[in-house]
């Protein structure tokens, strides 16, 4: 049994999103939709427990917000200019149009893709953009979101607070791109979210669940946007890649919170109903025939989640698979993806040439690549050097035990 | 709709040969009588380089009249790009006031910076 206050919350989150769409549209106003909507949450507190959720939550939470807003309005309005009576007892334009026709009108869709794209609105810095979808559009708190994206609590606030005074003063337009216009703000949209699955997916177990909540945040973000945006290969491509990485989230870990790499994850404990999932969007979004970014990825997800074991994986594929990717986002990260996937393809040393030239000194990904290389390639005291160089970079505590054992292991 | 600052910086030096500047110039009074066909336009100013600029200070804090004035060779603030010019100019939102400065950075690949102005006193 959920505490009652856990449940008003586990509703207004599921909810949020909705209805601050709906609210800034009715009061062409995003940080008066969002103080409203708050409001309407302390109200719930103090009434749900008692009288139980109601039938219609939604409707209630919108009703309660409009009105709340017209009362915020009158206040702050009367505070400002007492002599423009009119414009007092006029109020904001609120509508007459009942709850229930708002928020199920076809212009709901509208009123979401608006709020979304004003979020990630590229005048924006990324983690701003970041923040306003999840405290917006995911309805999470900004004591969660501060603590799921590891930053004090009143840096997020304030982060949040200068974001909206710059969606207000600047003038950020409270509407959905044009046709001509999405191509390029798209993918300002998909950044966010991939952005928020893959903080998630660097976490690992324990402590740190507040974070994997986020890819649950960031996989639910992406089937909206499917429905939203149904047309979109690229939206289907992020969800089919976020669904076949997050199906391993079980095997990723042992129980004491140790990372498992991917050759040597159990398998049986991969997600099923996640993998079929993530194959069918990804199905889907072949049929446009064009292969972005994000569907790219997700193509080399699935020949991992095809293989029955790690040596049965179709490694010429991944390759080729990195060649697309590389010629569309030329980053020196895909390279060293590439690389490693050319030393599984065609051995360690072809691994290691394929490396050359791609320079991420202090990023210990790239140490531990070569390290493991040369390793392998039989290269002992320049192993025993890089895994050094690896352990001297930033990186979790568990994988830095994980690189002690093997170093160890190396010496011998 | 808002006022929009769209402020040009430019390096203070690899200033273009004059041909190249010419057609530079011309482009940009393009821009211009386009911002005045669609009411968008309210001010302009090319500047002379920032080595020309003089500041003026005092000690006096806010409130309080100041008995002395410094005045030192400009520019304000040392950095490689200096304002070299600005628009002034009259939009319904951002990406219109982005969409103007776009057009700018097409012409002169130098970057500029959008800013809403607060209030306008003319």
């Amino acid at each position: 049994m959920l505490d009652p206050r856990d449940e008003v919350a586990v509703v207004f989150r599921e909810h949020h999103g909705r209805v601050v769409a709906v609210l800034a549209r009715v009061l062409g106003d995003l940080g008066l939709a969002e103080e409203a909507v708050q409001d309407a949450y302390l109200a719930a507190l103090r009434t749900w427990p008692e009288r139980g959720v109601p039938p219609s939550p939604a409707g209630w939470i919108l009703t309660t917000a409009r009105r709340g807003a017209v009362d915020r309005w009158r206040r702050e309005r009367r505070g400002r200019d007492k002599q423009d009576e009119a414009a007092r007892l006029r109020g904001p334009a609120l509508g007459s149009d009942p709850v229930e026709d708002l928020l199920d009108a076809p212009d709901i869709a509208d009123d979401q893709l608006r709020l979304l794209f004003t979020c990630c609105h590229p005048a924006l810095s990324l983690p701003a953009r970041v923040a306003l979808t999840l405290r917006l559009i995911g309805g999470l708190t900004t004591t969660e979101i501060a603590r799921a994206l590891l930053v004090t609590e009143p840096t997020m606030a304030a982060r949040l607070t200068r974001a909206k005074a710059k969606i207000r003063d600047a003038g950020i337009a409270y509407r959905v791109p044009t046709a001509d216009e999405l191509p390029e703000r798209l993918p300002a949209v998909l950044a966010v979210v991939y952005l928020i699955f893959t903080e998630g997916h660097r976490s690992t177990a324990g402590a740190d669940l507040v974070r994997a909540d986020l890819c649950t945040e960031a996989i639910r973000l992406s089937r909206h946007l499917v429905g939203l945006l149904p047309d979109e290969p690229e939206v289907r491509g992020l969800l089919a890649l976020e669904l076949l990485t997050e199906a391993r989230r079980p095997a990723r870990t042992e129980p004491d919170g140790r990372p498992v790499a991917l050759p040597e994850q159990d398998r049986r404990l991969w997600d099923r109903n996640l993998l079929a999932e993530g194959r069918a969007t990804l199905d889907e979004a072949r049929r446009s025939g064009v292969a972005g970014p994000y569907r790219l990825q997700a193509e080399i997800a699935a020949v991992h989640a095809d293989a029955p074991t790690a040596p049965e994986t179709d490694w010429p594929r991944i390759v080729a698979l990195y060649d697309a990717l590389l010629a569309l986002t030329p980053s020196p990260v895909v390279r060293l993806n590439r690389a490693v996937a050319v030393a599984e393809a065609r051995g360690p040393e072809q691994g290691l040439a394929a490396l050359e030239g791609v320079e991420l000194a202090g990023y210990r990904p790239w140490h531990v690549a070569r390290a493991e290389l040369l390793h392998r390639a039989g290269r002992t005291s320049e192993a025993i050097e890089e895994f050094r160089l690896a352990l001297d970079c930033a990186g979790s505590e568990p994988e830095s035990a994980m690189l002690r054992e093997t170093l160890a292991r190396v010496v011998g | 709709m808002t006022h929009y600052l769209l402020a040009m910086y430019q390096p203070q030096d690899g200033i273009p040969e004059p041909e190249v500047l010419d057609g530079v110039m011309r482009r940009l009074a393009e821009v211009t009588d386009e911002m005045r066909a669609a009411d968008a336009f309210v001010l302009s100013a090319g500047l002379h380089p920032a080595s020309t600029a003089t500041v003026v200070r005092s000690d006096a804090p806010l409130g309080v009249a100041p008995v002395e004035f410094l005045m030192s060779d400009g520019p304000f603030a040392e950095v490689k790009e200096q304002l070299g010019g600005f628009w002034l100019i009259d939009a319904p939102d951002l990406d219109a006031a982005l969409g103007w400065a776009r057009r700018i950075v097409a012409i002169t690949s130098l970057p500029i910076e959008v800013r809403p102005a607060a209030g306008l006193v003319t």
